[in-house]
């Protein structure tokens, strides 16, 4: 289609079809903002989990970008790691995994996520469901032990309280509210006292999700560059957070526990991290406004039912994940109205 | 005060538009050798009247309409006709055309204007006339004027539109011959509301600085042109489409497949009302237009009145342009023009600009889609860029008819934000071309 052309008289002109001009935003450059945006809750899990942290990230990513470009090379295709996207998977599978990890685990969920996930579907914009959320879910039904033994943060305790609690020894705020709950045991004090650890990051959990304040930070930049779109993450936060404030469990919805509760809820586990960048991956989520809506919507609930009743303490890449596969579904039939078309039947 | 209306969609490249804004237009010389296209407009070829070895006059017609939707065409120059055939045509491709050697005596038929006054005339004769100097839509396809608003032939309009807006990135054409002939386009736009007996007319102009605005609401405020409203729109692309302009300007909504008339609205735009000025009050036929030349890699882009006919060289020569940098050369403006193979490509009636780019946009590096959906946000006709691509790449053409592809307007504003620098216009245009096929293959 794109081929100079011309006869022997004048100089070869380049013929294409219009426009031609175009912005200079790119692949690259959206995936570049992106691993800048991920960059302060990068730093968040440096302070808070030490060089350990930094070790998986770079493991994770090693193994994320090395099994793109050997895949490339097997399949005799042209290298696609300069777009970054093998990046910023393996940048968000590290986020998502307990500090304390076996490096050979880390890396066989990058290995996973990039050949199994992405590669296999087409590579870039092929993959169906988000690689790092697939491959976290991946590893946590191959090493369920591992998966859930969390450290805590180098200076902090793993509930974010300011007294320790005895006799637990691998545990996060969830982990603490589930068991709270369901024992009877519930101090609404702790909650509150916790918060400020939470916004801050500093509780145990999954290394880069612990600091609500470092991901909001990158998300602002994201949505100010256009990357991201709030309706996603806004309705996926909001959905969970009306869901845990009316369903909060105390019998009473006015009370100040009750606005602690949804509170916690959103800034414990995976909420913030995979409203912002697992939910928002333009790839894996619905292209239309009223598709993004439900489509946060529907991540909300299903985070909200799998904390609730579910199993499992945090449900957020489960979430993520079955809403992926309604993306196409949503896209079809919330299609735009057609400029003209309603009028038409009137 | 002025309300600036604005569309959904759409995109805001760089206008680009300083470097030509403030250049008076200047006459380009005629040139030497006119290649004249019997087809200049959207609608059937003009029928040739003239043989190799005819003697022309400026102003003659070569060719005559072969049916309502055509239009004539006429001698730019005077001079010999040394050939018919084809010759590069600035849609792509070749087309039969008259190639007339110039005599640069310039010996023009007689052009006058009509008997009595317009406002007394018949509007019949008007049409006519308008028929006759060969006048067709000068800013898109090309729609022969007199198809657009015939009485009885055409659904009566409430709204006549006149277009002074110019949303592509570097073309001033219009903005010069609003700022320079602001009165005879105002007297062209009152000669069409008359035909069409439209309840009003709206002057649509882009409201951002540095346009037209200040000088049309001058010349709007004279007793004469007192039936004329200026309606200011948002300076964005592509307000200058006839059916976002409608839209804009009354939220009516041209139906998928329809016209502006659907909506009870014709929509001119400066240059072709201008036109009709001087083909109804001078009698002079649509030989020579006003273009912006230049580009990138011109040292002197100018605004030019050109002779149909003159080939791309010529103009880009006149403005300097360092042939040996250019790369691409587009005839039309940068989101929506032609590019072109051939230099021998002459200027024709809807050719409203020529430039010559370094660059080669489309990027080379293609990514595949990642669905972002910034095409779906940019098409002001509200399709989904990235499935119609995908149905179309498929062959799936039922389902891209389904999805509307046969509404897009070929704006590229998609292909604009696409960060995977697709080439989605292409995809548009031959899916459009595949269901074209359809259904002429079913019908037959």
């Amino acid at each position: 289609m794109n081929g100079p052309v011309g006869g022997s008289s004048q100089p070869l002109l380049h013929v294409s079809a219009p426009p031609h001009i175009r912005q200079n935003e790119s692949v690259p450059t959206i995936m570049l903002s992106v691993v800048i945006a991920l960059v302060p809750a990068f730093a968040a899990s440096i302070v808070f989990f030490g060089v350990r942290a930094l070790a998986l990230v770079l493991v994770c990513v090693t193994a994320t970008v090395g099994t793109e470009a050997a895949l490339c090379r097997l399949f005799r295709r042209p290298l696609s790691t300069g777009d970054l996207s093998a990046v910023v998977t393996g940048l968000l599978l590290a986020f998502m995994l307990p500090p304390g990890l076996p490096y050979w685990m880390a890396a066989a969920g990058g290995v996973f996520a990039i050949a199994v996930v992405k590669t296999a579907f087409g590579g870039l914009g092929g993959n169906l469901v988000n690689p790092a959320a697939a491959a976290r879910a991946f590893l946590m039904v191959s090493f369920p032990a591992a998966m859930t033994a969390f450290t805590p943060p180098v200076n902090g305790t793993l509930f974010g309280l300011s007294r320790a609690l005895d006799g637990v020894t691998s545990a996060t705020p969830l982990v603490y509210f589930k068991n709270a709950m369901a024992t009877g045991n519930f101090h609404p004090l702790d909650l509150q006292d916790a918060i400020g650890s939470m916004v801050l990051g500093n509780t145990g959990g999954c290394l880069g999700a612990t600091s609500g304040l470092a991901i909001f930070i990158g998300a602002i930049f994201l949505l100010y560059r256009g990357i991201i779109r709030f309706r996603t993450p806004i309705s996926f936060i909001g959905s969970m957070f009306v869901l845990s404030w009316i369903f909060n469990g105390t019998g009473d919805i006015f009370s100040t526990e009750a606005f602690i509760i949804p509170l916690y809820q959103v800034l414990g586990g995976g909420v913030m991290l995979g409203a912002f960048f697992l939910a928002a991956d333009p790839v894996t989520s619905p292209m239309t406004p009223v598709g993004r809506v439900l489509f946060g919507t529907g991540c909300g609930i299903i985070t909200f039912v799998i904390r609730k009743f579910g199993g499992y303490p945090d449900g957020v890449c489960w979430a993520i994940l079955l809403m992926n596969f309604c993306v196409p579904l949503l896209d079809r039939h919330l299609r735009p109205r057609r400029f003209g078309e309603r009028k038409q039947r009137e | 005060m002025f309300r600036s209306l604005g569309f959904r969609g759409g995109i805001h490249p760089p206008r680009d538009k300083n470097s030509t804004a403030e250049s008076p237009i200047e006459v380009m010389p005629s040139p030497e050798r006119a290649i004249v296209p019997v087809l200049q407009h959207a609608g059937p070829a003009a029928r040739i009247l003239v043989r190799r070895g005819d003697k022309v006059r400026v102003g003659q017609s070569i060719a005559e309409p072969s049916g309502p939707d055509s239009a004539a065409v006429h001698s730019p120059v005077s001079g010999t006709v040394i050939s018919v055939g084809d010759f590069p045509h600035p849609r792509g491709g070749r087309g039969l055309a008259a190639e007339i050697e110039n005599d640069g005596a310039d010996t023009a038929v007689e052009m006058s204007g009509m008997d009595k006054p317009w406002n007394d005339a018949d509007p019949m004769e008007i049409v006519e006339r308008i028929r006759a100097c060969g006048v067709v839509g000068m800013g898109g396809a090309g729609v022969p004027v007199q198809a657009k608003i015939l009485p009885g032939a055409v659904k009566p309009a409430e709204t006549l539109i006149v277009n002074c807006t110019e949303c592509e990135p570097l073309a001033t054409a219009d903005l010069r011959l609003v700022k320079e002939h602001a009165v005879e386009i105002l007297t062209g736009a009152l000669i069409i509301r008359k035909v069409l007996g439209a309840k009003r007319a709206l002057v649509a102009v882009d409201s951002g600085p540095g346009g037209v605005m200040p000088c049309l609401a001058t010349a709007c405020k004279k007793p004469e042109f007192g039936d004329l409203t200026l309606a200011p729109v948002a300076p964005k692309y592509p307000q200058s489409e006839e059916k976002i302009l409608v839209r804009t300007l009354t939220r009516r909504e041209v139906p998928p497949g329809g016209t502006c008339a659907d909506a009870g609205c014709v929509v001119l735009n400066a240059a072709t009302v201008f036109a009709v000025a001087r083909a109804v009050l001078s009698g002079i036929p649509l030989y020579e237009r006003v273009l912006t030349a230049g580009g990138p890699c011109a040292a002197a882009p100018k605004n030019l009145l050109v002779r149909v006919g003159t080939p791309v060289s010529a103009v880009l020569e006149h403005c300097k342009t360092d042939m040996k940098r250019a790369r691409k050369v587009v005839m039309g403006g940068p989101m929506r023009g032609v590019a072109l193979a051939e230099l021998d490509t002459p200027v024709i009636k809807t050719t409203y600009g020529v430039f010559a780019f370094e660059s080669l946009a489309p990027a080379v590096q293609q990514y595949n889609c990642i669905g972002c959906g910034r095409c779906m946000r940019a098409c002001p006709m509200r399709l989904v860029p990235a499935y119609l691509r995908r149905f179309v790449d498929k062959n799936m053409i039922d389902e891209a008819a389904q999805w509307g592809i046969a509404d897009c307007i070929e704006c590229g504003s998609c292909a604009y934000v696409c960060p995977s620098k697709i080439n989605l216009v292409h995809y548009m245009m031959l899916g459009k071309h595949r269901l074209a096929a359809l259904a002429k293959g079913e019908a037959a």
